[in-house]
């Protein structure tokens, strides 16, 4: 009798510890959510709320806005980019990594310390180094392929014309790319040693071993990989201020949702670009979810 | 976690001794490569004004000065101060949130905790845009607005995902007897989390509070859409001295080091927890 009191003492103090965090979810992330739903369906533009129905014409007419057609534009630049070259080299890092050299350590860390740092400084700092400026004033990237007699690649960085979105990715590599390197070498340490020596056996040569043996085993690796530097790139924000400020031809829905929401006051579409970036994340992000979980439940 | 450290004994590539030697070279160019920033960072900061010159920037200093970082300084230390006021709280309130709500999640679980862990799991990676305009309005309602502790609140609330899984990892990995031994000597829930579990849980500790710290540190959209002047944590202030024309580059890459430190130092030396944060938030834990 007294030890089922207890344990349903127990039961309801769980929920109860639980419960004001539970509260907070709901409220501050399912809840506001919500509300950015509704507000992404009103008329609120001014510093007065004003949630009179406008519907679904918002979203029209934010898909037939001009700028926004460039943020998805460049979003999806930035993306492929960011996200192959983070992947190539995060991989070819983890191999080289997997050897068994000497210094291994030493390298893991010297790849691995931009996540320690903000976007904000990769981005003030790589805004020097991509310093666009010619002649006298040349400086940064630039003033080194100079003195390394490379000036073939001295080039005007994310202030080239439409293509400017794909410098800022090359800094958005240096900085996750050591992330990706982290998550192959993981899984590259997971390959048994006796796989490798059994191809052998077989004859296999070693670049074989790895393209027919080792890259599939990495796949789920892979694919996890570009769920998470994907939807990082949906949200990138941070990186491209630091970079360049609100400049239009690097915009993209982040920084078109501050701008018109806290500069310029239009409410609505602020609303309406961050549940189109939300939908676009929870694409990638329910089903990786549900089948880590589910995969986690089975073990 | 998976671990990234190596067990194998054998050479995953089955090349002679003096081919391996030449995989060197890759690592050290890539290694370059990733420290040229900090390169940049370092030399400019040890400059003096003098030796400032955009001719001479790749060049090492030729003697050892301060200027660059008392003026970066001068201009961000209260802003530093103001993070490290916003961080500390944050990861600490944070951490023991994660961790009770880990320890119920694992180890005495109630009827819809399966349905709720993946709902707080999914807050984790939400764009915080979509719920930016709603915590604007909420924020300047109940006056936090503009403040260190608005931010404090945001930072715990937006972090429970994380800390909550990284926690609950950790709890689900010990073994079940721990809790049920505790049970049959009569000890209750919190019990059992004060005596039993807790002790065990500096490890995970050590780990949320470096994870929530960084991030903290490094977060520039709420602190750039829920601060005003006086309360700008450094990657705020950092970005508009970035921004403005007036203050030099050689005190901006001063200044970058500056607002890049604490969170290196950390990486530096307690690097194998922050690692194991960074899998966490892939839900590889």
């Amino acid at each position: 009798m007294v030890r089922k009191w207890f344990r349903n003492k127990d039961s309801v103090l769980s929920v109860a510890l639980v419960t004001p965090s539970i509260l907070a979810v709901a409220i501050f992330i399912y809840g506001f959510i919500a509300w950015s739903v509704r507000v992404s369906l009103s008329e609120w533009k001014g510093l007065l709320p004003n949630y009179n129905w406008a519907g679904f014409k918002n979203y029209i007419e934010l898909f037939r806005d001009p700028r926004f057609q460039i943020d998805i534009r460049n979003t999806l630049i930035f993306t492929i980019i960011f996200v192959a070259g983070s992947l190539i080299l995060g991989l070819a890092l983890a191999i080289l990594l997997d050897q068994n050299l000497p210094g291994e350590a030493l390298f893991r860390g010297l790849f691995l310390f931009p996540m320690a740092i903000s976007f904000i400084v990769t981005g003030v700092v790589w805004r020097w180094l991509m310093n666009p400026a010619m002649g006298d004033r040349m400086s940064g990237f630039n003033l080194l392929f100079t003195k390394l007699g490379l000036d073939f690649l001295v080039n005007a960085w994310h202030t080239t014309p439409k293509w400017g979105i794909a410098a800022i990715a090359l800094a958005a590599i240096w900085q996750m790319s050591g992330y990706t390197m982290a998550l192959y070498l993981g899984g590259l340490r997971a390959v048994p040693d006796e796989i490798r020596e059994a191809a052998r056996v077989d004859g296999a040569s070693e670049l074989r071993i790895y393209t027919n043996i080792i890259l599939p085993l990495l796949r789920p690796i892979t694919l996890s990989a570009m769920i998470i530097l994907g939807h990082i790139s949906l949200k990138v924000f941070d990186l491209i201020m630091a970079v360049a400020g609100k400049q239009l031809p690097l915009d993209v829905p982040a920084i078109y949702m501050y701008q018109t929401t806290f500069d310029g006051y239009f409410y609505w579409r602020g609303a309406a670009i961050s549940i189109i970036l939300l939908v676009s994340v929870a694409t990638l992000i329910i089903p990786y979810l549900w089948f880590t979980l589910r995969s986690e439940a089975e073990i | 976690m998976s671990s990234i450290q190596n067990t194998s004994k054998q050479r995953p590539i089955n090349i002679g001794l003096k081919w391996r030697y030449l995989l060197y070279i890759p690592l050290i160019l890539m290694a370059i490569f990733y420290l040229i920033p900090l390169y940049v960072m370092l030399i400019t900061g040890f400059k003096s004004f003098e030796e400032i010159s955009l001719v001479t920037m790749w060049d090492l200093p030729r003697s050892l000065g301060f200027d660059n970082f008392t003026e970066a300084f001068n201009k961000l230390g209260p802003y530093l101060l103001n993070s490290f006021k916003m961080v500390i709280p944050a990861a600490i309130i944070s951490s023991f949130l994660g961790s009770v709500n880990g320890f119920v999640l694992a180890k005495w679980k109630f009827r819809g905790a399966d349905i709720i862990f993946p709902l707080i799991l999914f807050g984790m990676f939400i764009p915080y845009q979509s719920i930016l305009i709603p915590l604007v309005q909420f924020m300047r309602t109940i006056g936090l607005y503009g403040s260190i502790p608005g931010l404090i609140l945001v930072h715990v609330i937006y972090g429970i995902p994380i800390t909550t899984l990284t926690f609950r990892n950790y709890y689900a990995g010990l073994p079940k007897e721990l809790v049920e031994a505790s049970r049959m000597d009569g000890a209750g829930l919190l019990g059992t989390y004060w005596h039993i579990l807790l002790p065990l849980s500096l490890p995970s500790f050590v780990v949320v509070i470096i994870w929530q710290f960084t991030s903290a540190w490094n977060d520039f959209l709420f602190a750039v859409a829920l601060t005003n002047t006086q309360s700008w944590p450094i990657t705020v202030a950092l970005n508009n001295m970035a921004g403005s024309q007036i203050i030099a580059w050689n005190v901006q890459m001063a200044g970058s080091l500056l607002a890049a430190l604490p969170t290196l130092l950390v990486y530096i030396f307690l690097g194998r927890y922050f690692l194991r944060g960074l899998m966490a938030g892939s839900l590889k834990g």
